[in-house]
């Protein structure tokens, strides 16, 4: 059998280069056939999802919006080693770093953590190598679920640590399951 | 007396100008909800309740952009063009019967602007003025695009127009009469001109659909190849008014194609309503049916809108002087026959 017999969709069709006949040539019957199918149309579901309220399901691996995890306890886990700015190819990450001090424990796990994290949302591709690198399982694109959504001012995209942190609910909400 | 009359068809008048306005408003809609749906998509769905208010916001935007009056000679003209097109719209609207007749307070108020008894041969009148509103526009507009498609869409509109005069022809032959009121009378029940003159229909629909500028006869405005068509040199509301005409005047066909073809406000059981239930009531319904005919052929220029492809210019000539106009000669010709044989 050679290949342009074979139809692997089932619905293949020979092209005909036959003149047409009279009815053919009125067209009539042809546009009435088309008229049905986008009548079809009319009453098929709508594929569109409305976006703010209705969300696309994510893939499990889909990164998005950046979050900085907090241990079992609510205690965030970054101790801003910078090997996430490191690694970052796009260079969007810089952070500050700061002493814990006593009275702190409950919210830093170790001695050290960052005072100042900042992602530039512009400069980041979302690649994940800053996920990767992190020793501490601080950083994850994963877990966050979110978007990263369109603001009408530069500075807007520069997220923060009042953005980026894991919400204490969400850490509570681990402990429960675990 | 007089005053009654004045005031009744006054009454008439402004309900009619307004009802064609809404009509049109509400046909923009119309047109991008069933595009949407046609498509698999949902449509303008934010502004209002399911997009109920988005005529009111196109209008809002519309008038408060930019009013760009381009380098041209002839600013009058430019000005002329849309207001043209606008207002020969609306003025087919006059000689429509809506309905039969009402009785309000022992008077019989007749629901026509006018009942003139050559009102088939205003409507082409005015129909055939119509093309100016778009020829001034696209010339005053100093713009080759523009310019060429004002003499597209001129040249259709005159082509079709002979082969939908011919059309018409054998429908005033079998009627006798050129007044709309007479011939929506002549249709009671189930009598229909479009199981006498089914040719003649078919003839007619497709012309309304050149005269009107749709798709698949829409070379006027074909944004692949020229930009916007005659109104690429237009905004705010001036464009506007040029998008509004061409509603309005969908509206306008349907109507008239509801009237000539589909009986009107008649309906089976009419007879009957008027004497058991009361002419108001009867007459009322008329007037809902007629709508729903009317509806039924605005849906229809939609439907077929994203269903054919646009003709070629050749094509169309072809199809209007070479097809269309031998076929209506041919049916004047059957009609005659068949009205010597049977009378």
């Amino acid at each position: 059998m050679s290949l342009d017999t074979v139809s692997l969709s089932g619905r293949k069709k020979e092209v005909v280069n036959n003149k047409m006949n009279f009815w053919e040539s009125l067209y009539l019957i042809a546009i009435a056939k088309g008229l049905w199918i986008t009548l079809g149309h009319l009453f098929t579901r709508k594929v569109t999802i409305k976006y703010p309220e209705q969300v696309r399901p994510v893939s499990p691996i889909y990164r998005g919006q950046h979050l900085l995890k907090r241990d079992e306890q609510g205690r965030e886990n970054c101790t801003a080693c910078g090997l996430c700015a490191l690694s970052c190819p796009a260079e969007a990450i810089t952070m500050k770093a700061a002493e814990r001090k006593p009275g702190e424990e409950h919210l830093y796990r170790e001695e050290k953590y960052a005072e100042i994290y900042e992602i530039n949302m512009l400069r980041c591709i979302f690649c994940g190598l800053c996920e990767e690198a992190c020793p501490k399982d601080a950083i994850y694109l994963t877990l966050s679920k979110k978007f990263v959504k369109a603001a009408s001012d530069r500075e807007d995209f520069i997220y923060g640590k009042d953005r980026l942190v894991m919400p204490l609910e969400m850490a509570i909400a681990n402990t429960k399951t675990n | 007396m007089d005053q009654a009359i004045i005031i009744e068809k006054g009454i008439v008048i402004v309900a009619v100008f307004a009802i064609t306005m809404l009509m049109a408003m509400y046909a923009t809609l119309a047109e991008r909800k069933i595009a949407a749906w046609l498509q698999d998509r949902i449509g303008p769905n934010r502004a209002g309740f399911g997009g109920i208010l988005q005529p009111l916001a196109d209008g809002l935007k519309l008038f408060s952009k930019e009013e760009f009056m381009p380098d041209t000679p002839n600013k009058f003209l430019f000005l002329v063009g849309p207001a043209i097109s606008m207002s020969m719209a609306l003025m087919t609207s006059a000689v429509i019967p809506w309905g039969d007749k009402l009785i309000v307070g022992g008077r019989e108020v007749i629901l026509q602007a006018t009942d003139i008894n050559a009102a088939l041969l205003y409507v082409f009148a005015v129909l055939s003025v119509g093309v100016y509103g778009i020829m001034i526009g696209g010339w005053a507009s100093n713009n080759k695009y523009s310019l060429m498609s004002a003499m597209r869409a001129a040249s259709q509109m005159i082509s079709y127009e002979v082969a939908m005069g011919l059309s018409v022809i054998a429908l005033i032959m079998m009627s006798g009469t050129l007044s709309l009121k007479e011939i929506a009378l002549q249709q009671q029940g189930m009598n229909w001109n479009v199981f006498y003159q089914p040719l003649g229909f078919i003839i007619f629909l497709v012309c309304s659909f050149a005269e009107t500028n749709r798709t698949p006869f829409d070379l006027a405005e074909c944004e692949a190849e020229l930009i916007g068509g005659y109104h690429t040199e237009y905004s705010s509301m001036r464009m506007g008014f040029y998008l509004f005409a061409e509603y309005a005047s969908m509206f306008i066909s349907s109507a008239i194609l509801a009237v000539l073809y589909f009986g009107a406000y008649n309906y089976p059981g009419m007879e009957w309503m008027a004497q058991n239930v009361g002419v108001n009531v009867a007459n009322g319904i008329g007037i809902g049916v007629l709508f729903l005919k009317i509806f039924f052929f605005i849906f229809f220029y939609m439907w077929v809108r994203w269903t054919i492809p646009r003709f070629r210019y050749d094509q169309l000539m072809h199809l209007g002087w070479k097809i269309l106009i031998p076929l209506a000669i041919v049916n004047i010709i059957i009609t005659g026959v068949v009205i010597l044989l049977f009378q």
